[in-house]
């Protein structure tokens, strides 16, 4: 997450045109969601499997 | 003293929101659970009031006073204000500083409870102040100092010609957004309250004990976040008294669409209207129109508001379904979520003087900062602290009771309950 965050700084940083930016920005806070989505599977336990 | 009056008046509505969301907390609790929920409410402001006067202050500063920068590819980027320990850079002379100090410690005190009620029935009320402090003291001020106080996010619009930078007059991101992330990760830590899912992972209904307190509270809360958002608004956006009643309306309105849309959402999914869930879409609306307040038009602050209704109501099943995360207030699906829609819809509504080419832009990167700084640090400090003083109650606390267990003494002692909790086995 905390590197999404940081792309996303970079790319206001170096880029200079608006729809750059934005395109980067966006995929810096892709890559913050994909941390999100993986510590958010680490935290659902797992379920007992039922006999059927 | 005229130009005190105003943000002085709007600042001491505020504790009338820590009071609304403290009885929607503790209302949303089981019986069991009451006074250690309103009591751990008093004690995180009062743990948050000391850490920001002791701490936050330093880092979230002043606009305009001395600051921490460091320079990227040519531009000043401020990450951190240049105050004092102690609160000792404010003087009696800066009233715009004592006034921003004051609003200050009655925002954070507010961002303090969002964390307190996603943890409620479970998280013992020592980690809940050494947590609460955390916050108050890092957390809340770099966000604070970013968005309010001068910092890289305000700056994006003079550095960087995005907008006027991130905008967020009522504390949607700082207060809300930061308390909410906070939240999740306290839920996530703590784990689920016993018996709330089933083996299955099936979540099992713990309906709060008291739904007219939580009902009143959210009205009163109301009165708190008026102030909130008008006060923001005049310290840190130069409001004039018709952005101030401009605010006061789309508040207004921003709440009652996130209510009446709250109630037709519950009603056509679970056939009747749920009470719970239409106070959550109230408070969304709240804090979704709080971003921008000031500067909307009366049918924006209504369209964020309906939206804020349906959103948080799909969130808190998203919350619980798929995320299998036990949030007994609602908090991170009303405040977390909430806040996020507010500030990406601030972007895209707000209107300050036509410069607004990439004013969305600047929010979504403020969204994105809140992401990637406040859940991994809330995570490693909780995870820290819980590695010394156990931040959740053991079992047979919990099925006790809060109060019983941890106060000694019940909130409702004429009720006689769970009398097989007396009895040794």
């Amino acid at each position: 997450m905390a590197a999404g965050w940081i792309l996303m700084l970079a790319a206001v940083a170096m880029l200079t045109s608006l729809p750059s930016r934005t395109a980067f920005c966006v995929a810096g806070l892709a890559v913050e969601m994909l941390g999100f989505l993986l510590l958010t599977r680490t935290h659902i336990p797992k379920r007992k499997k039922r006999d059927v | 003293m005229s130009e005190i009056a105003l943000p002085l008046f709007l600042s001491l509505l505020i504790p009338l929101a820590l009071v609304g969301m403290a009885l929607i907390n503790t209302g949303l609790s089981r019986s069991r659970n009451a006074a250690h929920s309103v009591l751990s409410s008093l004690c995180a402001a009062a743990v948050a009031v000391l850490a920001f006067v002791v701490v936050g202050s330093a880092i979230s500063g002043v606009a305009g006073q001395p600051a921490h920068t460091i320079q990227i590819a040519g531009k000043d980027w401020g990450w951190s204000g240049g105050g004092q320990l102690f609160s000792h850079s404010f003087r009696a002379s800066d009233t715009h500083g004592l006034l921003t100090l004051i609003f200050q410690l009655f925002a954070v005190s507010m961002a303090v409870q969002i964390p307190v009620a996603s943890g409620a029935e479970r998280w013992r009320l020592t980690a809940t102040c050494l947590s609460t402090a955390f916050l108050a003291a890092l957390l809340f001020p770099y966000a604070d100092y970013w968005i309010w106080g001068g910092g890289f996010l305000s700056q994006l619009g003079s550095s960087y010609g995005l907008g006027s930078g991130a905008i967020d007059a009522g504390g949607a991101g700082v207060v809300q957004v930061t308390g909410g992330l906070t939240a999740l990760v306290m839920a996530w830590l703590l784990g689920p309250r016993q018996g709330k899912f089933t083996a299955d992972g099936i979540p099992t209904a713990m309906p709060g004990h008291n739904a007219v307190i939580v009902l009143a509270g959210s009205l009163m809360a109301l009165l708190g976040w008026i102030g909130l958002t008008s006060a923001g608004a005049v310290l840190y956006y130069n409001a004039d008294s018709g952005q101030v009643l401009a605010a006061v309306i789309n508040i207004v309105v921003a709440a009652s669409g996130g209510t009446i849309s709250a109630l037709l959402t519950t009603r056509t999914r679970f056939g009747k209207p749920d009470a719970s869930l239409t106070a959550n879409g109230w408070v969304c609306g709240l804090v979704a129109v709080s971003a921008g307040a000031p500067f909307l038009k009366i049918p924006e602050a209504l369209m964020i508001g309906l939206a804020a209704g349906v959103i948080v109501v799909f969130a808190i099943e998203v919350v619980e379904l798929r995320m299998h995360v036990d949030d007994p207030a609602g908090a991170i699906s009303v405040h977390g979520v909430g806040g996020i829609w507010g500030l990406l819809a601030a972007g895209m509504f707000v209107d300050r003087d036509a410069a607004v080419s990439g004013q969305f832009l600047a929010q979504l990167i403020a969204v994105g900062t809140l992401l990637g700084f406040v859940i991994p640090l809330a995570y490693s400090a909780n995870y820290l602290i819980n590695r010394f003083v156990p931040q959740r109650v053991d079992a047979a606390g919990e099925r006790q009771g809060m109060d019983l267990y941890e106060l000694g003494a019940g909130a409702y002692p004429e009720f006689v309950t769970h009398r097989e909790d007396f009895l040794r086995r």
